[in-house]
């Protein structure tokens, strides 16, 4: 008969057991994934993956440029509207509406907004733009892509702002600028370096997203900047390639995910450095 | 303490009016955000309005999924989302906890830091790639294990048909385990965070009681965390429901229901994902548009309960402050 104290005893040593194999469990997860696409993809990196556009099936050869310059293009175009949206929204509810009660529903359906599926976000892009236009487009997937983005950007610059010290803004106020002054060359500029890594990790979650290119930004296989027409990216030329049956197709799309996969940790990497402890939480 | 805006500025009307339109500008621009989510509504309600109409109350719980009879049904997505998220969470649940357990209670300092950001690294991969290395990397590998799998888990009454079939690697539970290593990031952070904010004295009046670590963590931190821990697997839960891409590339996209796990299936996301674009008649393109209000009314209402339980422990700690 085991004692009541060894028992205790036992069952704590078990239990913290299985709490350093839950961890090891998650790291060994993470390191699986890297090493994979590590193996399969930095050897399939070549110069002709930045030089030529996407192969037909079956041919030989061929690159991803086209994908990488239509991804460009689609961040790009994420970043222009999404981040002064998101910014401009953010500081409102830091500035403005703190204490009120509108600013908490307001910040609490943000939250809804930046945990929505992206497909659901990639259909309401596709309800409101390429419905009514007749056609898939790059700028619709632009359009997609911003607004996940935004809840993000909105969440970080509202956080970040906060943070900014009530006395910096008693200070400026008495010395009597007026609010929009105060805002605009005060407390953005004390919170710039977090409301950039708020952008940064913004564009780390949506250079990955495939589900609202489907409907929106659709593919192409071939070179086009054309804004009102089907454009390649990464995301869906990896989801095409990976599935497909040719093996020259499949190690190219590994290729695109190790080069997807670096650029997002490097942005978060990033973000990290830029921010040191007081990171947000996105 | 926050300064709100002068409602009344002492000094000339031009700097009134400026500080006023700066206020409305962003103001505006905050409603549109939250407004978008009614747009969501709505739009996905006006184009899966002929599906709706059509089919009714039916569409919920018809199994039917036939374009070329123009016949549409959404239950066999809905019980596949479910199914495959609820795998997902038995994996994530105990691992987070033992996660956020490892890096609030027992890590030492310099092992916290490289722990929890190699945890949110797994959060940071894009679902494409969980997609693919599921599909090219895990699930052959996943494959040679359910031979073993049909061979015990299956001998088990009761519960033995949800583990026989054939050993194809693709499928129901290993699209759900995937799922689950993908929502493991975001339970552990808000475990770990809740857990972190426990007070110090409650903790250490328990462990002067001669409570042990595991006691603490169970009859401590967990009661005191409680509604905060179910906010985050709720989030997970959310995140979990409307995966899209990981999950089209390895449940293996059957447009029926089988007893087996280990069986190919569908999600509302996958059929989507799958289908959308080679969706040729009007009304086969409105259904698909009907499954994506359907998960994003779910979603919804999960994270909305989310958000509610997380608010409950931050009024919490605000009243503590």
């Amino acid at each position: 008969m085991i004692s009541r104290y060894r028992r205790r005893r036992l069952l704590n040593a078990f239990n913290l057991t299985m709490a350093v194999l839950a961890t090891v469990f998650g790291v060994f997860w993470l390191v699986w994934i890297l090493w994979t696409t590590i193996r399969f993809g930095a050897g399939a990196v070549n110069a002709a993956l930045f030089t030529q556009d996407t192969p037909a099936p079956g041919a030989s050869g061929g690159g991803l440029r086209n994908a990488f310059v239509g991804s460009l293009i689609l961040l790009g175009m994420a970043v222009a509207i999404g981040a002064p949206v998101g910014v401009l929204a953010g500081t409102w509810l830091a500035e403005f509406a703190a204490r009120r009660r509108l600013g908490a529903v307001v910040r609490f359906l943000n939250d809804i907004l930046l945990s929505a599926p992206s497909i659901v976000i990639g259909l309401f892009a596709y309800a409101i733009i390429v419905d009514p236009s007749g056609r898939f487009s790059a700028y619709s997937g632009g359009v997609a892509l911003a607004l996940i983005l935004i809840p993000v950007v909105v969440r970080t610059t509202d956080e970040m702002l906060r943070l900014v010290p009530g006395s910096l803004r008693e200070a400026a106020i008495a010395l009597g600028t007026p609010y929009w002054k105060l805002v605009t060359r005060i407390t953005w500029k004390a919170a710039a370096s977090g409301i950039l890594t708020g952008i940064l990790l913004g564009i780390a979650r949506i250079s990955g997203e495939t589900a609202p290119l489907l409907f929106t930004a659709l593919n192409n296989q071939y070179w086009s900047t054309d804004l009102g027409h089907p454009i390649a990216n990464l995301p869906v030329v990896i989801f095409q390639f990976a599935m497909s049956p040719y093996s020259n197709w499949q190690s190219m799309a590994w290729a695109g995910a190790f080069i997807a996969v670096a650029f997002i940790l490097l942005l978060n990497l990033a973000a990290r450095m830029l921010l040191g402890r007081r990171r947000p939480r996105a | 303490m926050k300064v709100t805006a002068p409602r009344s500025a002492p000094a000339g009307a031009s700097r009134l009016s400026l500080d006023v339109l700066f206020r409305k500008f962003t103001g505006a621009i905050a409603l549109l955000v939250t407004l978008s989510l009614a747009g969501i509504l709505i739009a996905l309600t006006r184009e899966s309005w002929p599906a709706l109409h059509r089919f009714g109350w039916h569409f919920l719980i018809s199994t039917a999924w036939d374009p070329v009879s123009d016949d549409y049904g959404a239950l066999v997505f809905i019980v596949g989302t479910v199914v495959s998220s609820v795998i997902a969470l038995l994996l994530a649940i105990p691992v987070s906890f033992g996660i956020a357990l490892f890096i609030s209670e027992m890590a030492p300092r310099w092992l916290r830091e490289p722990v929890s950001a190699a945890v949110e690294l797994l959060a940071a991969i894009p679902s494409i790639i969980y997609g693919m290395w599921g599909l090219l990397v895990f699930a052959p590998w996943f494959g040679n294990l359910e031979p073993w799998i049909n061979d015990h888990l299956g001998a088990i009454p009761w519960i033995g048909a949800l583990f026989q079939g054939p050993p194809m690697g693709i499928g129901m539970l290993a699209a759900g385990i995937v799922l689950g290593v993908m929502i493991i990031p975001f339970i552990a952070a808000i475990m770990r965070d809740v857990f972190l904010v426990t007070p110090q004295a409650l903790k250490e009046s328990a462990y002067a009681m001669g409570a042990t670590t595991w006691e603490v963590a169970r009859y401590v931190i967990l009661p005191y965390t409680r509604t905060a821990v179910t906010g985050g697997i709720f989030l997970g839960l959310g995140r979990a429901l409307g995966e899209t891409m990981a999950v089209t590339f390895i449940i293996g996209n059957a447009n029926n229901l089988s007893a087996s796990l280990l069986m190919p299936g569908s999600s509302i996301a996958s059929v989507i994902a799958n289908e959308f674009t080679e969706a040729t008649t009007h009304l086969y393109k409105s259904a698909l548009l009907a499954l994506g209000l359907i998960l994003f009314v779910i979603t919804f209402a999960v994270l909305v309960l989310a958000k509610l339980l997380l608010l409950r422990l931050d009024r919490m700690e605000g009243r503590r402050a």
